[in-house]
């Protein structure tokens, strides 16, 4: 697998010098799926808006293999985050128009990806009128709208019910199936991030660092058979010594 | 039927309170230029109504206009500011410092430096500066409370500030714009009637001046009548306003929502 991008030794500092992250190295492979697990304020989150650009570090490297232009990286927050006041395909289509696509071929692009989330038929109502879950969807179809390299989740689902939540990771799985785009999940739950992904990178807090990596082992496929397995409890079972062995190693 | 009930009740009340006041006026003999009855404010509404609506109607002209021009000052206004920080810090004092101060003490002063034979004009400044600040400082509000992670996602796609103005800025401050303009449009009436009352003397012609000209004849009826049209006046203004509030937000803002 070709690296997309290496991160070195990468730290970011608040206000006073508290250490929200200190010398991250990670490499990002083209095509995998990387969940970040960790207790909440262990800088997750920073890590992912570092990545995406949204903040700035304090020291150490971002390497892109290959220049990133805008609409390469997808972003999914916590909460749908779409505008109120807009349709569910002005949401969608926003990616796009903030680029300059003309407008029919934008409404085309998003009528395609809200179609591959199951609401096509959603397009023309407002947020407000959708559930917590087709909320998501129109977020993660927003995302992917510009065809993104590198798609980056927030935890995404942690505010959905737990049947909502699995649909949606088996959504998710088959959006990266299709799609081939690389994928940064954060989550604080070991069974999530054994089911979604290729590898998992294990963080502990104060200061925020990676202290253990994981590859997953489990077919590409994966369905609810899968969480029924013996090689998932295995993972689930190692993921949560790894984790508990971090908080134990946090000061 | 209780829906009815809730419907009917207030003008019942209204008619009951009419008709006590009517007899009351009646019963203990009370001088019409103390109190009038209803009935003789509801004659003096129709005799004197030509000359009550054309006074209505120059209010009204007034304070529409002033309200037009607190729009457009304050948005434009508020739209700087959200620019530019710096035209902010060196600007807000000022707009503050003519917030606060009286209407009613700068009044005099615009009378003058206008002139009496452009008693309009001065009448249009002096709603002006009531109404505009509630604008000003709603939208500078309105424009400022975007979410966070919204303008985030402008930023990873790298919208231009004019996109982000555009597309996020304007319509996170829609609703609060439009809170802002519901209490300015109110304000402008009362600065229009106030600023009529300070240029005094005839000068101007509009419900203001009606009313300090009946209470010097103590032409009661006539001020009642005069009293009721300028409140009918505050009432049609505010209803507008809550209509145009209703239709742009109804389909998604908070405020509005349960309403249908």
């Amino acid at each position: 697998m070709s690296p997309l991008l290496n991160v070195a030794g990468l730290s970011l500092a608040y206000g006073k010098g508290t250490l929200a992250l200190d010398g991250v190295d990670l490499t990002l492979n083209r095509g995998e799926f990387l969940s970040l697990l960790g207790p909440s304020g262990c800088g997750k989150s920073t890590l992912l808006r570092l990545i995406a650009g949204l903040l700035t570090p304090s020291g150490g490297q971002l390497q892109w293999q290959s220049p990133i232009a805008r609409g390469d990286i997808g972003f999914v927050f916590q909460e749908p985050t779409l505008m109120p006041w807009a349709r569910v395909i002005d949401n969608v289509r926003l990616p796009l128009e903030i680029a300059g696509v003309p407008r029919v071929a934008a409404t085309d692009r998003a009528m395609a990806e809200l179609e591959k989330v199951g609401l096509q038929d959603f397009s023309k109502s407002y947020p407000r009128e959708l559930s917590g879950g087709m909320k998501m969807r129109v977020s993660l179809a927003r995302a992917l709208v510009t065809r993104p390299a590198l798609l980056l989740l927030d935890e995404p689902f942690a505010a959905l019910d737990e049947i909502t939540r699995l649909k949606l990771n088996d959504d998710l799985l088959s959006l990266w199936r299709r799609d081939g785009f690389t994928a940064i999940f954060v989550t604080h739950s070991v069974f999530e991030s054994v089911y979604l992904s290729t590898r998992i990178a294990v963080m502990r807090p104060r200061p925020g660092r990676i202290v253990a990596e994981l590859p997953v082992e489990l077919p590409s496929q994966r369905d609810y058979a899968t969480r029924t397995g013996a090689a998932y409890n295995d993972h689930c079972r190692t993921v949560s010594t790894l984790l508990h062995q971090a908080m134990e190693a946090a000061p | 039927m209780k829906g009815m009930v809730r419907l009917l009740l207030p003008p019942l009340v209204g008619l009951l309170v009419l008709a006590g006041w009517e007899w009351a006026v009646g019963a203990f003999a009370i001088p019409a230029f103390v109190l009038p009855p209803p009935s003789a404010v509801l004659a003096a509404l129709w005799r004197d109504g030509p000359l009550l609506l054309t006074s209505s109607w120059l209010t009204l002209s007034i304070t529409l206009q002033a309200f037009l021009l607190a729009l457009v000052t304050g948005v434009a206004l508020a739209l700087l500011f959200s620019q530019s920080r710096l035209a902010a810090a060196a600007l807000y004092p000022y707009v503050v410092a003519l917030q606060v101060t009286p209407i009613v003490a700068i009044a005099p002063l615009v009378v003058i430096w206008v002139g009496y034979e452009r008693v309009n004009l001065a009448l249009l400044i002096l709603a002006w500066i009531v109404a505009f600040f509630p604008i000003l400082s709603n939208t500078t509000l309105g424009l400022s409370a975007v979410d966070p992670n919204l303008r985030d996602l402008f930023r990873l796609y790298g919208a231009s500030r004019w996109q982000t103005l555009w597309r996020l800025q304007l319509p996170s401050a829609l609703p609060y714009l439009l809170g802002g303009m519901k209490i300015s449009g109110g304000l402008a009436l009362i600065g229009a009637v106030v600023a009529e009352f300070v240029a005094g003397s005839g000068t101007a012609s509009g419900l203001a001046w009606r009313i300090i000209e009946s209470g010097n004849r103590l032409n009661m009826p006539r001020l009642f009548a005069a009293l009721l049209l300028l409140s009918a006046l505050g009432i049609a203004i505010f209803a507008g306003l809550s209509f145009v509030q209703n239709r742009l937000l109804r389909r998604w803002h908070e405020s509005e929502l349960g309403r249908q």
